[in-house]
């Protein structure tokens, strides 16, 4: 009884934790958005609010609690509150399924440093990932504008196309780890060399080109294309309801990234650091360190990407999609596959 | 003459198809920029550096004598594009005479900001060299009246040169 209490409080720790650093870290991708925006462009960018602008995010908080909340009078009200929330909340549950590193051992007690360990973790994943996608359909439709509703088919079809991209070719590395667990997957990663990029290539080019796509950044940002859809499906959103719709994207652009650190880059494993069986608090830490850096680097890339790439053309995005990355990711499992069973070097490597 | 006809001009190579290459090449120049000098500056606390000649408030000068050399006669108000300058002239009362070189003088001189245009022109055709254009250019304030500068905020304080220098 006692252990199953001090699980409970284990657990409620370190979701509040876990829940405050995910918010913290999305509301400073925002500010860093805008800084790594006018650095590329030779502006100076947003400075003003406290020392380097460190409190922007929470002036720009604020500013979104106080403004004026206008519900446009033909939407559908029910839906039309509730999208931001449901294009919010699955990504933020996402980030539970992250081993964000290894275990600590507090007060005798071994914490995972892992909410949940599903043992059908990339399913999970996969599965929450998908569901996001409802608040920006729910949230186009309600509008009830031409602009949102556009935005809203464009963000579904093209969240489906490519989940089948980067589905597929997720495959390689089940084939390699021979597990859907994050965790095992991690834990298999433990040397520098055994990272799952220097295997898996061309496999962790097409999953990244089509993260970018599910989060909808920059080549893809179709679904809010302001200069074409005036905002796309946040058109008719004001207040926080559109806060929470950005603030969403940026927690898909974390899950997005840390998905992809844990799979290819050997999440918490640090570069030539062998784990020990009881790290210490050190260790542990330097783990947690090592996957928010990773985490941060893919975000970084995703913002350098977004502020060098013109956007594609609809037509163009679904070419790619459906023709080139989906073939693609199935031409790489087939290969994959084909090196796992006649290549016995590729399954151990080095 | 010999016509050439180009071929294939759209054509791009593997490597331009593929995006691979173009791509990395436009993510060098934005890594580039970010570590370039900034053009923008922080701008309440550090100012650009504006021409002599840069047309901003106006300034009515006073002459050797420290008297105000504008008489009133109206050539700016006429010659204004933007009917910006109000004058009301007036004939110098006895007891301020040694402050005017002549008898006649502006006793309203009002110029709206807001109108202005900063074209110059007054300043071209005042034929007593009293007014001028400063680089001076900080124009803020919360309501239109303030912005209608008064003769004694756009009379200079003391004597000297003709020509503005900071
Ligand atoms: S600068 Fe031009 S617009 Fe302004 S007051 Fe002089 S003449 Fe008028
Ligand atoms: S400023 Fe010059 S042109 Fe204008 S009224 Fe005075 S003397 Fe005449």
């Amino acid at each position: 009884m006692n252990e199953l209490l001090l699980l409970i409080l284990e657990k409620a720790g370190f979701a509040v934790i876990l829940f405050s650093a995910i918010m913290g870290l999305a509301s400073y991708a925002t500010l860093a958005e805008r800084r790594i925006a006018s650095w590329m462009q030779d502006r100076i960018g947003p400075n003003r609010a406290g020392p380097w602008g460190l409190l922007q995010p929470a002036a720009d908080g604020i500013k979104f609690f106080l403004k004026e909340e206008m519900i446009p009078a033909n939407v559908h009200k029910i839906f039309y509150i509730i999208a931001p929330g449901i294009a919010a909340i699955p990504p933020i549950l996402l980030t539970a399924a992250i081993p964000w590193g290894n275990k600590i051992i507090l007060f005798g007690r071994e914490i995972s440093l892992q909410m949940i360990d599903v043992n059908a973790g990339l399913l999970f994943v996969f599965a929450f990932a998908s569901i996001g996608i409802y608040g920006v359909m729910l949230g186009g439709w309600a509008s009830n504008n031409k602009f949102s509703l556009m935005g809203s088919l464009r963000a579904s079809s093209q969240v489906i196309s490519y989940e089948l991209a980067q589905g597929t070719a997720v495959v390689g590395v089940l084939l390699l780890a021979g597990t859907l667990s994050l965790r095992e997957i991690v834990e298999q990663q433990d040397t520098f060399a055994k990272w799952y990029i220097w295997r898996q290539p061309i496999g962790f080019f097409i999953f990244f080109v089509a993260s970018l796509a599910e989060c909808a950044r920059m080549p893809f940002d179709l679904p809010e294309s302001e200069n074409e859809l005036v905002g796309g499906y946040h058109t008719e959103y004001s207040s926080m309801k559109f806060g929470l719709f950005q603030v969403s994207e940026y927690i898909h652009m974390i899950v997005a990234s840390s998905l992809m650190a844990t799979l290819y880059l050997g999440g918490w494993q640090v570069p030539f650091m062998t784990v020990s069986a009881q790290p210490t608090l050190f260790e542990s830490l330097l783990g947690v360190g090592a996957i928010v850096t990773k985490t941060l680097l893919f975000i970084f890339v995703f913002m350098w990407l977004r502020w060098t790439l013109p956007r594609f053309r609809y037509d163009q995005l679904m070419r790619l999609g459906w023709k080139v990355l989906l073939e693609g990711a199935f031409i790489w499992v087939i290969i994959t596959a084909i090196l796992v069973l006649a290549w016995p070097f590729y399954t151990t490597w080095f | 003459m010999a016509i050439e006809v180009i071929k294939n001009k759209w054509k791009m190579s593997l490597g331009e198809r593929l995006y691979i290459t173009p791509i990395w090449a436009g993510m060098r120049v934005t890594l580039r920029h970010l570590f370039m000098k900034k053009s923008t500056i922080p701008y309440p606390e550090q100012k650009v550096e504006v021409s002599p000649r840069w047309r901003g408030r106006h300034v009515l000068k006073r002459n050797e004598l420290g008297q105000e050399r504008c008489v009133g006669c109206q050539m700016c108000e006429l010659a204004c594009p933007a009917d910006a300058i109000y004058i009301e002239a007036a004939e110098v009362p006895a007891e301020k005479r040694h402050e005017h070189p002549t008898e006649r003088y502006a006793k309203v001189y009002d110029i709206d900001m807001l109108r202005c245009i900063f074209c110059g022109m007054c300043e071209e055709a005042c034929p007593e060299a009293a007014i001028f254009l400063t680089p001076y250019y900080e124009f803020v304030d919360d309501t239109r009246e303030k912005l209608i500068y008064n003769k004694e905020m756009l009379t200079e304080k003391t004597g000297g040169p003709i020509w503005y220098k900071e």
